[in-house]
């Protein structure tokens, strides 16, 4: 019996990505110095994606039994260069946070690493086993990041962050054990654990299949927050630091559609899908117009976000490509609305009640514009092109498969999100609220109230990165769709 | 059937290409040199005007319809197509025949005019919104692609918001997300409408889809419903008008200018060039219906202006009724029909943006709109009030200015088609022109005649270049379109049979 051959080219994006994970670690121990700690992360998540992007062409490996673990295509590179790039982001939207000591360096670098070697996992995974492995490596690590909040000596310490840990880690272990007993139900129905082997049971045994697979969807819909699901998201959220927050709001939730596309395609959920995703939607968009907080708000779209990709897998095979081009165009513009708060708050400060925009756009109009821009998109509209395209291939993948209905509730969804998603563009600009004495000129008052912070430069050269990918991939959509498919 | 991309296309691109560039230096320049700005923004929009100008001269000379055998389908004057998201269906398709190439033209002047205005008074930024929505609806006249008139489509609403939003009046926020609300959720439908006709017939191509319709009846009379509330929302057509009279009362000037001028045309233009060419077989199941609606709005337009107590909201009221005018034109079916119905949208676009205008400065220069609060004009300051009331005799349709053959035809189609329940339509449709008639005289009697009021009185009485510069356009306009209708139709007949598949055996 020989044993089984490797293919390490492959796997090369994995191995740099878990090496920038050591590299994180091992700079901390050696030098402690925390521009060489962020700079070895920095350079580690570019080298994945170009690792990834190298090997794009590369053949499956891990293959036994008729399939194989870990399988390189296009889709997968493009979603492993699509984590990088978020974790570079984040990394570079919590620099002025970690310059003033909030969270340690090296810990954090390190974590954010792991994490991103989870998404890359995710993205190759070619059984489901690798695929809860890689999800459990990707959420693991945020558990802590969502806690690791140093206080300074004077600062009124709060408990948020390490309650917004505690609700993450309690929800995502439960779903965990769910996902990993539909799993093994559907093992045992099937005998088949690698994804291309996946389909309908012998008929003794449908039942189990279907409650593994039902279990298996449950599951991992924990992981994209999908209504009735939802729950520990807006918590978390806001309880965890704003950057900790975008990056669960996007890379946690790319794993979480990936997990789910690799699922829905190959086993027929399709009934429970479409509940989830009617609720998803519907119920984050009611619940988002109610939201004053900034994080909360943003919370609640991403979980009607999120509904929309569920719409679109509903469909199983005919629409992963939609609903992972619809992912991908929402993580780089929820990325863009991160961090533009990010921007506008002080470092380590949370999201702040939406009445604390007022007049941001007027003080801060770059700012202000891409804001605006990633709303727009969120919302679906121009100049926001690259959300349009988004909504448009969605509602596109329904129609083609005589779902109109469906795509009828995706788009009146969509009436309703711009009703809030306009409240926050427009408080941007509005005039400052009244002091309660006359002045004579109250945007000059407003302008000394609220000094413009400066704006720490990896924040802002990661905010120009992410805006150029948008604005990019609006002009030219078909380049994302030729990638991942 | 196609024409090749020929030398000349490359002016719609540059039609969408300079307003866009316009926008972009205008929000560029600095908060310092504000006037400069609202200066180059209005240099911006002049160019673009210029070049809708010069298509009919770059026109090819042998371009002629009876080269071809029988009645063509759409063929384009300018063509253009390239593609952009072959995954989507999506091509970036653009095109401008005799059906567009008023409303492009409409497009260009009124935002040169409403830019010309803001110099006076505005702010870069309205100037830089004002060429993004001309951007967005010289987009939707010129798109030739289902997936591309709708992306334009949504292009204006934004800025729309913003203008509203930014300069309006006091109420405006709420006008304005009313607008937007409502907005979106007519362009929603439209989406699926015209991602139902992608899938359905593989190509969002309106030259071909005009030419021979491959869909079924039932995929017609599905897709004819969803463009018909869309468009109604956008034209607007009683009973889904509400938004309308709330966002023009609230809309600076210039915003109610475009709104009431081009933006609507968007409504109507749609319903002819997608509604109708697309699918002429749903047209004609629901053509029925969009006339009792067109004779209701109609009536209730006029019914509702002559209780209106404000100058602004009489106006947007009196839109609905003129839009019900064109939408019966276009419910008929007939070449007379959409013909009225394309010279109404002309007239509506000149005649009430000068009345937006010059309803705008009264407002501005009193402090009020209020109809009681108006009164003596004439005596204060007669060339405004002269203007007013060309403008308001205009606006009912007096003969030989240009609303009289929008109006006139759409009711004489009516009646043409022979049929108790047209001729029916006609003589309600007329009923309502006659109303119209009265508010507007009534207007005039208020706020026009009798003595001055202390509004009137303390406001400014004397008409500036500026404002007289953005009048002029439109005063000799509607003279020119009321005397010779042929400036807008002229070629308009056989593209419309061709809409209205006469090209189809």
């Amino acid at each position: 019996m020989s044993s089984q051959s490797v293919g390490h080219f492959a796997l090369i994006p994995l191995y740099v990505a878990a090496g920038t994970a050591i590299l994180a670690l091992l700079a901390d121990l050696f030098t402690g110095r925390r521009a060489v700690i962020a700079g070895v992360t920095l350079l580690g998540t570019l080298a994945t994606a170009s690792g990834a992007l190298l090997t794009a062409g590369a053949d499956p490996t891990f293959c036994a039994g008729g399939g194989c673990s870990w399988t390189p295509s296009g889709a997968a590179a493009t979603t492993a260069v699509l984590f990088a790039g978020l974790t570079a982001g984040v990394l570079a939207f919590s620099l002025p946070a970690l310059r003033l000591g909030i969270a340690p360096a090296g810990e954090f670098c390190f974590l954010l690493a792991c994490s991103m070697t989870g998404g890359v996992t995710v993205a190759y995974a070619g059984d489901l086993i690798t695929l809860i492995v890689g999800l459990e490596t990707l959420t693991l690590p945020l558990y802590v990041l969502a806690g690791l909040r140093r206080f300074a000596p004077g600062e009124r310490a709060t408990a948020a962050p390490a309650a917004a840990s505690v609700t993450f880690f309690l929800i995502s272990v439960v779903s965990t054990a769910i996902a990993l007993l539909g799993v093994a139900l559907n093992y045992a129905a099937t005998g088949a654990v690698h994804l291309a082997l996946l389909g309908p049971a012998p008929a003794p045994f449908a039942q189990i299949a279907g409650v593994g697979a039902a279990l298996l969807v449950i599951g991992l819909a924990f992981k994209v927050a999908a209504v009735p699901l939802h729950a520990w998201a807006p918590a978390t959220y806001d309880g965890a630091p704003v950057p900790v927050a975008a990056y669960l709001s996007t890379a946690s939730k790319l794993g979480g559609v990936l997990a789910l596309a690799a699922v829905v395609s190959r086993l027929d959920t399709r009934a429970g899908v479409i509940v989830l995703a009617i609720l998803t939607m519907t119920i984050g968009n009611l619940v988002a117009l109610r939201q004053s907080r900034m994080v909360r708000l943003l919370a609640w779209s991403s979980i009607a976000q999120a509904g929309y990709i569920l719409a679109a897998l509903a469909l199983g095979e005919p629409g992963v490509v939609a609903a992972l081009a619809y992912a991908a165009f929402f993580v780089i513009l929820e990325l863009i609305a991160f961090g533009v708060v990010v921007a506008l708050r002080h470092p380590g400060a949370d999201g702040g009640a939406i009445d604390d925009y007022r007049g941001a756009g007027r003080r801060s109009p770059w700012l202000g514009a891409a804001l605006v821009l990633a709303l727009a998109g969120l919302a679906g509209l121009p100049p926001g092109l690259a959300g349009l395209f988004a909504k448009l291939s969605v509602v596109d993948a329904l129609v083609d498969a005589n779902w109109t209905w469906l795509a009828g509730i995706v788009v009146l969804n969509a009436v309703i999100a711009l009703a809030y998603y306009v409240r926050v563009a427009a408080a941007l600009y509005t005039l400052p609220a009244r002091v309660g004495l006359s002045v004579a000129d109250p945007v000059l008052m407003d302008a000394a109230v609220h000094p413009r912070l400066p704006v720490a430069r990896p924040v802002a050269v990661t905010l120009v990165a992410a805006v150029a990918v948008a604005v990019a991939l609006g002009f030219a959509p078909q380049l994302l769709f030729d990638a991942l498919s | 059937m196609t024409l090749t991309t020929d030398s000349w296309s490359f002016l719609l691109v540059a039609m969408l290409a300079v307003p866009a560039a316009g926008a972009a230096v205008v929000a560029l320049v600095p908060a310092a040199h504000d006037r400069q700005a609202r200066i180059v923004a209005t240099a911006f929009a002049a160019v673009t005007f210029l070049l809708t100008l010069a298509v009919p001269v770059v026109v090819p000379d042998e371009f002629g319809w009876f080269s071809i055998d029988g009645v063509p389908g759409l063929v384009p004057w300018l063509n253009l197509e390239l593609p952009w998201v072959p995954a989507l269906g999506l091509e970036f398709h653009l095109g401008v025949d005799a059906i567009s190439y008023p409303l492009v033209v409409l497009t260009g002047l009124l935002t040169l005019l409403c830019c010309a205005y803001t110099v006076k008074t505005g702010a870069r930024a309205l100037a830089a919104l004002l060429l993004v929505l001309e951007v967005g609806i010289l987009g939707t006249f010129l798109a030739l692609d289902l997936i591309l008139f709708f992306i334009f489509f949504e292009v204006v609403l934004l800025p729309m918001y913003a203008v509203i939003a930014g300069w309006g009046g006091p109420d405006r926020r709420r006008a304005a997300r009313k607008f937007v609300l409502y907005t979106l959720a007519g362009s929603v439908l439209l989406l699926i409408g015209v991602v139902t006709v992608v899938s359905q017939a593989g190509t969002g191509d309106l030259t071909f889809l005009t030419d021979a319709s491959p869909l079924s009846r039932n995929v017609q009379c599905l897709v004819f419903a969803l463009f018909a509330v869309a468009f109604a929302i956008k034209a607007p057509l009683w009973p889904l008008h509400t938004w309308l009279p709330d966002a023009h009362t609230e809309a600076p000037t210039a915003g109610s200018v475009i709104l009431a001028g081009v933006l609507l045309k968007m409504g109507t233009y749609g319903l002819i060039r997608v509604g109708v060419g697309v699918a002429p077989d749903g047209a004609s199941w629901a053509a029925p219906v969009l006339a009792i609606l067109a004779v209701v709005a109609i009536l209730a337009g006029s019914l509702i202006c002559l209780r209106q107590r404000e100058l602004k909201r009489l106006i947007a009221y009196s839109s609905v009724g003129h839009m019900g005018f064109v939408l019966l034109g276009i419910a008929t079916l007939t070449v007379t029909g959409i013909q009225a119905a394309l010279i109404g949208n002309v007239a509506h676009g000149l005649i009430t943006g000068l009345l937006f205008f010059l309803v705008g400065t009264i407002k501005d220069r009193t402090g009020t709109g209020s109809l009681d609060q108006l009164s003596g004009l004439r005596e204060h300051s007669p060339r405004l009030a002269g203007l007013l009331g060309f403008a308001a005799i205009a606006s009912l349709g007096l003969p030989g200015l240009a609303g009289f053959w929008g109006e006139a035809f759409a009711v004489v189609a009516a009646v043409q088609r022979d049929d108790p329940f047209w001729v029916t339509c006609g003589v309600f449709a007329a009923v309502g022109g006659a109303l119209t008639a009265a508010y507007f005289l009534r207007l005039l009697r208020r706020v026009t005649h009798g003595p001055a009021t202390p509004a009137v009185r303390s406001s400014r009485s004397a008409i500036s270049a500026g404002e007289w510069v953005a009048w002029a356009p439109l005063v000799l306009l509607t003279l020119a379109v009321g005397v010779a209708p042929a400036l807008i139709l002229s070629g308009t007949d056989l593209p419309i049979v061709s809409l209205l598949g006469g090209g189809r055996p």
